[in-house]
């Protein structure tokens, strides 16, 4: 389960970072049924956080409603370079990590 | 029926109730959600509101008017703020009037995220009104509903 992470490499200070992230997960509502009829147990990703230079910036609590391979696109105000990091857990403990460098200037 | 046995009835009827209400399946809720709140998108509102009043206006939740396919639908969320230190945007929830899980999502933001604006893709459980809702650091609660026409609904297996 891959995660992808999109940001600008540079930023102005002062100025906004767009931050786009996509991960793969199939996001089981627990409404399925296998082929034998047993009910897919539901497993999604409920916590999805994001770091800017070790600080929290926006935090995520999704459930069976977002689609599978969850695409994410949020802001973050620039003011000093740093790692944009991204972390996801699912129900089933299962992590995500993704971080990308951003170079803030002026 | 006379009076009595009528009173009884309602009596027992009374002493089910929360049980019944207890008794509501709970599949396997995220963690840190009130299972209690899943069932219908009047408690899941209720629930974030905690007896607050909701505005329409500051907020705009787009959506496409028709989705062929509910399985992933892309939405956007605005909300008119100055994002600032005192002025800002808390918390956005996203809530389906049709899903059998009605909170899609919650964001929480603030002076730091810059721009109120979300991006992404729900599933739709058939045709239906999208509620966003947005608290503002003051407390206060703003929202935008968007109805939209799902021709393909996305829990057409088994829900």
């Amino acid at each position: 389960m891959t995660t992808r992470i999109q940001v600008p490499r540079q930023a102005r200070r002062g100025g906004l970072i767009e931050v786009r992230v996509l991960i793969q997960h199939p996001m089981e509502t627990g409404f399925r049924y296998d082929s034998l009829g047993r009910q897919t147990p539901r497993n999604v990703i409920h916590r999805f956080e994001c770091r800017y230079d070790g600080v929290e910036v926006f935090r995520a609590e999704m459930g069976a409603g977002i689609a599978a391979n969850p695409y994410l696109r949020f802001f973050v105000r620039a003011e000093r370079s740093g790692d944009i990091e991204c972390r996801w857990v699912d129900q089933e403990n299962a992590s995500g990590y993704a971080s990308a460098r951003v170079t803030v200037n002026g | 029926m006379n009076a009595r046995r009528r009173l009884l009835a309602a009596l027992l009827a009374l002493l089910a109730l929360p049980r019944r209400v207890l008794a509501q399946p709970s599949v396997n809720p995220a963690p840190g959600i009130d299972a209690r709140m899943l069932n219908t998108p009047q408690g899941t509102l209720q629930a974030i509101l905690k007896g607050a009043e909701m505005r329409r206006g500051r907020v705009r939740l787009e959506l496409a008017q028709v989705a062929d396919d509910g399985h992933s639908v892309p939405l956007i969320v605005r909300v008119d703020s100055p994002m600032s230190q005192t002025d800002h945007v808390r918390r956005i929830d996203l809530v389906s009037e049709k899903n059998p899980v009605p909170l899609i999502a919650t964001y929480f933001l603030g002076p730091q995220t810059g721009r109120a604006e979300i991006e992404s893709r729900v599933r739709l459980n058939g045709t239906q009104r999208v509620t966003a809702l947005a608290q503002f650091s003051d407390g206060s609660f703003w929202f935008d509903a968007t109805d939209i026409v799902v021709n393909e609904a996305a829990c057409i297996d088994g829900s």
